[in-house]
């Protein structure tokens, strides 16, 4: 009896010595939460476009970015409702992805890798400069669109912002499961990725169902740039490239062209950085992203979730 | 008997005149480099030609890579930066000696080099891409955020210009000739690296890995050393970029730099030395020309980009790796 109260009472100070350093890490579970929710919503456009094409779409950060500014000069310029702009922002980037494809992608579809990589890269370098030119290269403030409310449960604190990220990737995740899994546009999505040339004399419009695909990869690109804007209240016009770089670690994380696995892969970008960030150093938060990246690729070359490609001769 | 000794002969003359044709065009060049500075006496203009020969360098040290192993490197301006940095601190601290400085930056590349080449073992494709860019990241936040050594974001202020002998080499002709050189060498090694076996086993295993396994090629121990001797090169000419700028910070050595190399060779033509040279030149020239319309400049450059990659996908100057002895010798065993 002596013994166990004597134990108790040790757990006790031990708890209370390091609650303050459990609450941070609790703290930093929901930033990273929050910011991995961000990561798998931006990381879906690469894994969509890497999994029906094979090519890495490095153009997709910077949709991310017109998307946030839409829905800036929609709000602050335009002066219109804040849902409507939402939705003028996710319609206009939807269009924009299945442009980028046209022009960009689709006569080199089967080129080689490094001419697909360089015509994304020169999307990239137009699309920034044409919000630049267009916008103004100084930070803007994203427009007020919510009361943000600050919940505190047990000194661990959200923020509506947070919550409301939480949710709306939550339900765009779980409709794009839907959409690839149970409806037949999905279902000749799945189909091209797996063979595009069967695809199509299965009757299937092999370049409508990629333009689709890269249509809604684009969508969540907004989205996402849509959340950040409202989660740090701020946007320019360069914040595309490194945000396009995390989300494709991400992507590669969890295995690109792997839907749920990109989604894992970029929760669990998100909380490694905030962690590590707490545990290691903060200085190098922006560094741990790449050299997990590079542990899991030496270890399991193709992903966390990713399948096991057999070269066969 | 007499028709094939004409068609001989017409051979060895066709192949003396190409030789003798790229010998004239080697020693033109060569006299265009010896006396450009001499007429044009332009600050502005030489400047621009010292930074193209940097990036000559790192453009035909990363096209046996990219070009001729055909592997997605987007980490060269990682080397080139570990070279800026290794040769600027050496020379600062320990031993004010630019030469030693240099060779030290490529040693130190070069074991870098070895060291990412080792992944490339595993993996190919895409993913190497991701690797390599992983570590150009990498290395950036390492300069960034190690102050005491690097003086993070600040960048290193100072650094001396190269001697020879006491003789301090800081107008811009000498530098012009400085680089130049170096690029001349580094056009040779890499030329002579692509045509020897060296080079024919990084193409076999650029176009089939497995057949070029079974031939007997040792494919990782190629992959590694072409790997870090790019790698050498490049931190070579981060060293002679260091101390002609006088000034490097963590932001000349991003991603996007390594992207931009890449992107070079391959408007240039990948796998070619010409067209490496070639594509350097253009897109390192064209946002010059184009600073008349300034702020459109990087808009036209991207679109210039997108239009090359769908109308001419394989460059300007496209590798030709036809083996010309090979199939002239055949030629001439068939009229036998």
């Amino acid at each position: 009896m002596n013994i166990s109260l004597k134990i108790w009472f040790i757990i006790l100070q031990l708890t209370n010595t390091d609650m303050k350093e459990e609450t941070m890490i609790v703290q930093q579970l929901v930033n990273g939460l929050t910011i991995g929710s961000i990561y798998a919503m931006v990381a879906l456009g690469y894994t969509l476009a890497y999994g029906i094409l094979g090519l890495i779409n490095f153009a997709h950060g910077d949709v991310y970015m017109v998307g946030a500014f839409v829905a800036y000069f929609c709000i602050s310029i335009l002066k219109l409702n804040v849902i409507i702009s939402f939705i003028i922002s996710l319609a206009i980037s939807g269009i924009l992805g299945a442009l980028i494809e046209f022009t960009a992608f689709r006569s080199i579809r089967t080129g080689s890798r490094s001419s697909q990589l360089i015509s994304a890269i020169g999307v990239s370098i137009i699309l920034q400069n044409t919000i630049m030119l267009s916008m103004g290269s100084d930070t803007k403030p994203f427009p007020k669109v919510m009361n943000t409310a600050v919940y505190e449960f047990s000194s661990v604190t959200i923020s509506s912002a947070q919550i409301l990220i939480m949710i709306v990737s939550l339900i765009f995740m779980v409709m794009l499961y839907f959409l690839i899994y149970k409806t037949r546009v999905g279902i000749s999505m799945r189909s091209t990725a797996q063979d595009a040339a069967m695809s199509s004399l299965m009757g299937i419009n092999v370049n409508k169902v990629i333009s689709i695909t890269f249509s809604i990869g684009a969508v969540f690109g907004a989205a996402a740039g849509i959340l950040v804007g409202i989660y740090y209240n701020s946007i320019v016009f360069n914040m595309g490239s490194s945000m396009g770089l995390k989300a494709f670690v991400a992507a590669v994380l969890g295995g690109i062209g792997n839907i749920p696995g990109t989604m894992l892969g970029g929760l669990v970008l998100g909380l490694a950085e905030s962690l590590g960030a707490t545990i290691i150093s903060a200085k190098y938060k922006d560094a741990f992203s790449f050299i997990i990246l590079i542990l899991v690729l030496l270890f399991k070359p193709t992903g966390l979730f990713g399948k096991k490609e057999i070269e066969k001769v | 008997m007499f028709v094939d000794k004409i068609k001989n002969i017409k051979l060895i003359s066709n192949r003396i005149f190409e030789r003798l044709n790229n010998n004239m065009i080697f020693a033109l060049l060569l006299i265009v480099i010896i006396i450009f500075p001499i007429i044009f006496d332009n600050s502005y203009i030489l400047h621009i030609l010292i930074l193209l020969g940097v990036y000559v360098v790192l453009g035909t040290s990363l096209n046996v890579v990219a070009g001729v192993m055909g592997e997605l490197d987007l980490g060269h301006a990682a080397f080139f930066g570990i070279g800026a940095y290794i040769s600027s601190l050496f020379v600062m601290n320990v031993f004010d000696n630019f030469w030693i400085g240099m060779i030290l930056a490529g040693f130190i590349s070069l074991i870098f080099g070895l060291l990412l080449g080792i992944p490339s073992l595993r993996i190919r494709g895409d993913y190497l891409a991701i690797v390599t860019l992983g570590f150009n990241e990498i290395i950036r936040y390492v300069l960034l955020n190690m102050q005491s050594v690097t003086n993070g974001p600040m960048g290193i202020k100072g650094i001396p210009s190269p001697t020879i002998f006491g003789y301090v080499l800081n107008t811009k002709q000498q530098m012009f000739y400085l680089i130049w050189v170096l690029v001349i060498i580094t056009v040779v090694v890499m030329n002579r690296m692509t045509n020897s076996r060296f080079g024919r086993s990084l193409v076999a295993i650029r176009e089939d890995q497995i057949a070029a396994t079974s031939l007997g090629i040792n494919t990782g121990k190629y992959e590694i050393w072409a790997f870090a001797i790019t790698a050498a090169f490049a931190g070579i000419a981060g060293s002679f970029f260091a101390h002609y700028m006088n000034f490097i910070n963590p932001n000349n050595f991003t991603t996007n730099e390594s992207i931009l190399i890449l992107c070079m060779i391959t408007v240039g033509g990948r796998g070619s030395m010409i067209g490496s040279f070639i594509g350097v030149t253009i897109l390192f020239l064209l946002p010059e020309l184009l600073r008349p319309i300034a702020d459109y400049r990087m808009l036209i450059y991207g679109i210039m980009l997108v239009m090359m990659m769908i109308f001419k996908p394989r460059g300007f100057w496209p590798e030709k790796r036809i083996p010309s002895r090979i199939t002239k010798s055949a030629e001439s065993k068939e009229a036998n």
